[in-house]
């Protein structure tokens, strides 16, 4: 294969890399959790705004989750655990447990979504071209396009992309594309009270976030980490990023995610050797025959 | 056994997503498995003038051509798009490279019956089968690359090995196709593809089972594994039959052959499953990964 460069691995600025020249700067999220307040607003207004149809009024009777998981009528979901453990109060002007709670209990909320990665292996293994690599860094499937292959889908490292059943096609955040177009941000940033959800570029977004985790450390948060800040991980960073208070696959992330084509000239050469191999075989088969 | 692993999750959901491919993805490996097999005998019985042998296999080679393209087509959530997938020249996308390997091996492939079915040009119809068969290796393997290029634990890590698994299984069904079609005096290459490629199948699948790992347990459980056991079983046993039994006897080589097409489907239908199997649960994800960090060698580009 000759794709050279970081082409399928490690750190890359994705714009440039599709072909766009001069492309404005990559934009994304950064979602701090420790300022989520669980209200959904943010489920609510994807859905509203991007015309994303209903998917059941389910009480799935583990949380107040009754969302479940990101799939394709889901392009944002708010995680809810409860944990038994003391919640780490900020020192700065942070109130104790409330009176009546008891003081080993916290709750972590997370708006989780598509991320936007710099390698996206959902788009990398699409063979129609249907997912593509927008001007502003993002990854959007065009719907007049997909076939409804199902590649992309146990292709993403981070559960996001689905099949919409009804429709047989792939469906999942676009960062609404719509909106960028016409300088807008995203409605799930824009409706969020706390600020939570946070749009900008990605560069900026990254200072912010450094910032906040010395913040959050300086008041005695030691919990507080980053996850797909680094372009050097295994996906070449987020475009949507994240500050948690735990480890990532509390709140259903993959640790340590890969982008699988990393390794797809490896299967190929394993593939030739195969091919080969059945070459040998069939000639062996006929060795000895007559004509 | 693997030692039971602790992780963390959130709620016991699985982090990826399933893949939500029917069975029509495994009946296409293995029908894709079967013409690929087949266009290398009838090259072969052609070259070497062995007109039995090459009739039925470029026959085997068309009609599995068929069956596969109506799976690959089916399995669509917009079947009438399918033309969408050779929109694109997308080197990344393994479903779109071999978009593009059936699109140059199909016509050949069906060539080389035709002229067989009309009685008429066999200089057209060895050309066509050559070429078919130049294609025919990499037609049998990239599916291994298709399925392992994804995030699916138990095919992902399985890459080094199932290109092996899935071009003997190859070599077993199709020549054990054409022991059921061509008279034992008329298939000696056909049982030796076959037995080449079981033991090749068998081998390969025994040293996968053995350097895996934890994301190779999938393959020895539930309906996987028990789809495991039966391919192994009737691998084995048409191979051994093969090449004993049905040298003589007609009805113990097509046996045989219906033993071995059917170890194949086995086979796939197994790895199929088995990565359903990994996908669904989060264990075969979280753990390798939280291994990694907390090795302090999770995946990170140097420079
Ligand atoms: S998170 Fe998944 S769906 Fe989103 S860009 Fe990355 S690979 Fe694609
Ligand atoms: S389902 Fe649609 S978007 Fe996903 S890989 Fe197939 S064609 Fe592309």
């Amino acid at each position: 294969m000759t794709l050279g460069g970081n082409r399928l691995f490690g750190p890359l600025d994705p714009a440039a890399d599709a072909g766009y020249e001069a492309p404005p700067p990559r934009v994304g999220f950064f979602t701090d959790t420790s300022i989520c307040i669980g209200c959904k607003a943010c489920e609510v207004a994807c859905k509203e705004w991007n015309g994303v149809p209903g998917d059941g009024l389910d009480l799935l009777g583990m949380s107040y989750d009754n969302t479940g998981a990101l799939g394709a009528d889901t392009w944002r979901h708010v995680a809810f655990i409860e944990q038994s453990r003391p919640v780490e109060q900020p020192a700065t002007g942070g109130a104790g447990a409330p009176a009546g709670l008891p003081a080993d209990l916290r709750w972590l909320m997370m708006s989780d979504i598509c991320k936007h990665c710099t390698h996206a292996a959902c788009l990398d293994v699409c063979p129609t071209g249907s997912l593509f690599r927008t001007e502003f860094g993002t990854v959007v499937v065009q719907e007049d396009i997909c076939n409804g292959c199902g590649y992309c889908i146990p292709a993403c490292p981070y559960g996001v992309i689905d099949q919409r059943k009804a429709d047989g096609r792939a469906w999942k955040c676009t960062m609404c594309y719509d909106r960028l177009k016409v300088g807008l941000e995203p409605a799930c940033s824009k409706a969020c009270p706390t600020d939570s959800i946070q749009f900008g570029t990605l560069d900026e977004l990254r200072e912010r976030a450094g910032r906040r985790v010395e913040q959050l450390e300086r008041a005695g948060v030691t919990s507080a980490r980053l996850y797909g800040d680094d372009p050097n991980d295994g996906v070449g960073g987020d475009g949507a990023f994240f500050l948690l208070l735990d480890e990532p696959e509390v709140y259903g992330l993959p640790p340590d995610p890969v982008v699988t084509t990393r390794d797809l000239p490896a299967m190929w050469r394993r593939a030739a050797g195969a091919a080969v191999t059945l070459t040998v075989a069939a000639v062996a088969a006929f060795a000895g025959s007559r004509r | 056994m693997v030692p039971q692993a602790e992780f963390r999750s959130y709620y016991g959901q699985p982090v990826i997503k399933k893949p939500v491919w029917k069975w029509d993805i495994p009946a296409y490996f293995l029908t894709g498995g079967l013409m690929a097999g087949s266009s290398l005998l009838a090259a072969g019985a052609d070259l070497t003038g062995n007109r039995r042998l090459c009739r039925a296999s470029r026959f085997a080679a068309a009609a599995n051509l068929a069956a596969s393209t109506w799976f690959l087509v089916h399995d669509l959530g917009r079947p009438e798009r399918f033309y969408n997938m050779l929109r694109v020249v997308r080197p990344t996308s393994p479903m779109n490279v071999g978009s593009w390997l059936l699109a140059a091996y199909g016509p050949p492939a069906a060539l080389a019956a035709a002229s067989e079915a009309a009685g008429v040009s066999p200089r057209t119809g060895r050309a066509a089968g050559l070429a078919a068969a130049v294609l025919a290796p990499m037609v049998a393997s990239y599916t291994a690359v298709l399925t392992s290029d994804t995030a699916v634990p138990a095919w992902h890590d399985a890459y080094p090995h199932l290109p092996f698994v899935f071009v003997g299984s190859a070599g077993a069904s199709a020549g054990g196709l054409a022991m059921a079609l061509v008279p034992p005096a008329q298939a000696s290459p056909a049982r030796r593809l076959a037995v080449l490629g079981a033991g090749l199948e068998l081998g390969a699948d025994e040293h996968m089972g053995r350097t895996m790992g934890l994301t190779g347990e999938p393959y020895r459980q539930g309906t996987a594994g028990r789809l495991h056991r039966w391919a192994r079983a009737l691998t084995a046993g048409g191979a051994v039959m093969g090449a004993t039994l049905a040298r003589r006897s007609r009805l113990a080589s097509a046996v045989a052959g219906l033993a071995l097409v059917a170890g194949s489907a086995c086979t796939r239908f197994s790895v199929f499953h088995a990565g359903a199997q990994s996908a669904g649960d989060p264990k075969y994800t979280v753990v390798p990964q939280r291994e990694r960090v907390d090795a302090g060698d999770a995946v990170r580009a140097t420079g």
